[in-house]
């Protein structure tokens, strides 16, 4: 398959950059953390995304999705990340929507599919519980009691887990780790609204002793559905720090371009240009392998967890220099919460954290050569 | 079964019967690398073989169109015969600047009569090209070239000297930049012409590089006579042609690394230096640093590819290839530094009866080139910083 956008795939591009663009930039994200949102995203924005059919992306048609694929979910997530959008695409459109998927009884995926594509439910997926990803690691148990199972840990990172109506929460049974379905109200449950350094939310939740029926397990608990949903999750979110990456370098180039110093543009000085044109390789090399990933990831090829870890991790690290190089040749302004450029600082940082940053994923290119 | 399943297969069986067992499995030295040319020298008759046979199919030029000999294979078509002859791991069957330069400029710029000359030729590897470009007083200011053509009517005289000039001492023809107006600006007085390294008046002479090897020789034009239809493309124009293959240029010394690219550098890490009670390699920064080099690598490997098919689709920056010339030889010193490395004393010895003749640290030293030669890396970014980012003043 060639390695660039169908025509079909440019168009989804251009229509989400446009709906993303006009109905919630950067501005938007400014405006709910500066009026101290209650939920910290905009229902109505979600519903948006629903009308859009970008809610859906990956949702099957027959539950009001457009039944499109990890590339498709990773161009809208590149939208988002240049716009550094709010919005509970990721938890919602994408990882729940991969669990209930994959794992989901029919009657689970016609209760909540059809409104998540219409972008009026939200989910939370709970995966990550110490300050790293170490979903190896996983210590929130589940053991079986009566009927059902009793689950017992805490989980951080909890991303739109404040506002969520259902989670989704991983937790180790004698078997493996399990995907389980979890009302927010159950008694046991506490959620707690944490705002990130980016003004995007995340909760942590802390589960003692939390009932729930059999059928709340989604699939197997041997760790596929996890994995699963683990691999589109780090796809999404190397895709949306590829697009912050490419916005935080856009606005930088045209600073470069306007500020003027000693007399001239500060882009005529070698020292700048060089640093911007090897910044410039390192986000067109990332992209054409995050591309290749979600190829690989659609296609169910064998390097596709490779592909991915390499995805990350390169997101991971041009990402970063991406955003330092931005407030950097910014200079006093880029320091500004004024300036844009901070708030894609902030997210990458929230955005390494997620699914695993550089070092965890380099580790998993090792061990996958065998060394 | 779709029709690329049916070219998989088929291409498959071909390669099966017909790829000698010589040339299967990486090189064991550069002997095996096969130039074809008036003066070829092969490894093995199979090497011999291997060329004659992928010659005659097109196939070292597989997306040529058959009609100069190439294959006449499509994009896709070509990205499954690099598959089927990566996995019968077989050596390339040609190393050509004739397939990697000349060929695409004359595909662009040339005569027909060109084409028709000079393409086939290159496809059977049976003439060996070398590039005239870089003078002692033209490097990084290419276009500052000196040598010079005079016309007399039906034919110039060139007198001059290139230098770096690759295997000037074992190429038949060379495709050469000279300056043909004096008196125009240093870009529109330069012209691109071809000729025989047998013409009287062309001398060369080895140069003896920090590897002890000599790839890259001076040679000195007096008085050598070039037939006016030996020009390509528009006179005092060939500054386009040469900016057209310096892409191409860059391209392959950025793929360079990737193609023919021996052991993975982590096997060759493992077996030196051994692995601790996990199975991890027993020096834990070098391991982190190998695995930082290997997902660059690979995520190079996903940009060459991608940068192929925009090519292909209309939709790549002619600039591109100055990114894929940067970062890919940078990314090739970097893998041979780790290769010494993990190679540690072993990769030290340079004579001696276990040194292999040095390869491991010639192999090192012979990168530094690679982001020197075909523009340096500085000057790749200048013209990023120009062409694709367009910062003011580059």
């Amino acid at each position: 398959m060639p390695l660039i956008l169908t025509d079909e795939q440019s168009m989804l591009k251009e229509a989400a950059e446009g709906f993303l663009s006009e109905n919630a930039p950067i501005t938007h994200l400014r405006q709910l953390r500066d009026d101290r949102d209650a939920d910290g995203v905009s229902r109505n924005l979600w519903r948006a995304f629903g009308e859009m059919g970008l809610a859906g992306v990956i949702i099957p048609e027959a539950y009001g999705g457009s039944g499109l694929g990890a590339v498709e979910a990773g161009i809208v997530a590149e939208a988002i990340g240049r716009n550094l959008t709010p919005s509970p695409f990721l938890s919602t459109g994408l990882l729940a929507v991969r669990a209930l998927i994959d794992g989901g009884s029919e009657a689970q995926q016609t209760d909540w599919l059809p409104r998540f594509a219409a972008g009026e439910a939200i989910a939370a997926v709970a995966i990550a519980e110490g300050p790293k990803h170490r979903p190896d690691r996983i210590a929130t148990r589940a053991e079986r009691a009566g009927n059902g199972w009793k689950l017992n840990g805490s989980k951080a990172l909890v991303v739109d887990g404040h506002i969520a109506d259902v989670l989704i929460v991983a937790a180790r049974t004698d078997d493996g780790v399990g995907l389980f379905l979890v009302d927010p109200g159950v008694a046991g449950l506490l959620v707690e609204r944490t705002i990130m350094v980016d003004a995007h939310n995340a909760a942590r939740v802390d589960l003692k002793d939390v009932s729930v029926d059999a059928d709340a397990l989604l699939g197997a608990a041997d760790g596929s559905v996890l994995d699963r949903v683990l691999r589109l999750g780090e796809g999404a979110v190397a895709a949306e720090m590829s697009g912050a990456a490419q916005a935080a370098f856009d606005r930088t180039l045209t600073y470069l371009r306007d500020r003027t110093q000693f007399g001239k543009a500060i882009g005529e000085f070698q020292a700048l240009q060089h640093r911007a044109a090897h910044l410039y390789s390192e986000i067109e090399i990332t992209q054409a392998v995050i591309l290749k990933a979600l190829q690989a990831l659609d296609a169910g090829s064998d390097d596709a967890a490779l592909l991915l870890a390499v995805a990350k991790a390169r997101a991971g690290k041009s990402g970063e220099l991406a955003v330092q190089e931005a407030v950097q040749m910014h200079g006093g302004v880029g320091m500004t919460d004024e300036f844009h450029v901070g708030l894609y600082m902030k997210r990458m940082r929230v955005a390494q954290e997620l699914f695993g940053d550089a070092g965890y994923h380099t580790e998993r290119v090792a061990r996958a050569g065998g060394y | 079964m779709s029709d690329l399943d049916i070219f998989r297969a088929e291409t498959r069986a071909w390669l099966e019967a017909n790829c000698p067992p010589e040339v299967r499995g990486p090189a064991k030295s550069e002997d095996d690398a096969i130039w074809g040319g008036r003066k070829a020298v092969f490894a093995t008759p199979g090497h011999k073989l291997w060329l004659d046979r992928m010659g005659a199919r097109g196939w070292t030029a597989p997306e040529w169109p058959a009609e100069y000999g190439g294959g006449g294979l499509s994009r896709e078509e070509a990205k499954v015969l690099a598959s089927e002859l990566r996995r019968i791991n077989a050596q390339p069957a040609l190393l050509s600047f004739g397939v990697w330069m000349l060929g695409p400029a004359l595909l662009a710029f040339g005569t027909e009569e060109q084409k028709r000359k000079h393409l086939p030729e290159i496809v059977r590897g049976e003439v060996r090209w070398c590039q005239g470009y870089s003078e002692p007083g033209a490097g990084s200011d290419l276009a500052g070239l000196q040598t010079k053509a005079e016309d007399r009517g039906d034919h110039w005289i060139v007198n001059g000297q290139k230098i770096w000039t690759s295997y000037a001492d074992k190429a038949d023809w060379i495709f050469c930049l000279v300056r043909t107006d004096p008196e125009a600006p240093k870009h529109l007085g330069i012209s691109f012409v071809l000729f025989d390294m047998a013409t009287p008046g062309v001398t060369t002479r080895p140069i003896t590089l920090i590897s002890g090897k000599s790839p890259f020789c001076e040679t000195f034009f007096d008085d050598v006579r070039v037939e006016k239809e030996n020009l390509v493309g528009t006179l005092n124009r060939g500054w386009d042609v040469a900016k057209y293959l310096l892409a191409h240029e860059r391209t392959m010394i950025g793929a360079m690394g990737e193609v023919g690219a021996g052991r993975p550098l982590s096997a060759v890490a493992r077996d030196s230096i051994g692995a601790d009670d996990q199975g991890r390699l027993d020096a834990p920064v070098l391991r982190a640093r190998i695995a930082e080099m290997e997902a660059d690598a690979i995520a190079f490997r996903a940009s060459l590819e991608r940068v192929g098919d925009q090519v292909k689709a209309g939709q790549a920056h002619p600039a591109v290839a100055s990114m894929l010339k940067y970062y890919g030889s940078e990314l090739n010193k970097r893998r041979h530094e780790l290769l010494m490395a993990a190679g540690g004393v072993d990769a030290l010895e340079w004579e001696g009866a276990r040194s292999h003749h040095g390869q491991a640290a010639r192999d090192w030293l012979r990168t530094k080139a690679n982001s020197i030669e075909g523009g340096t890396s500085e000057i790749q970014l200048n013209i990023l910083a120009k062409h694709i980012l367009r910062l003011p003043g580059a």
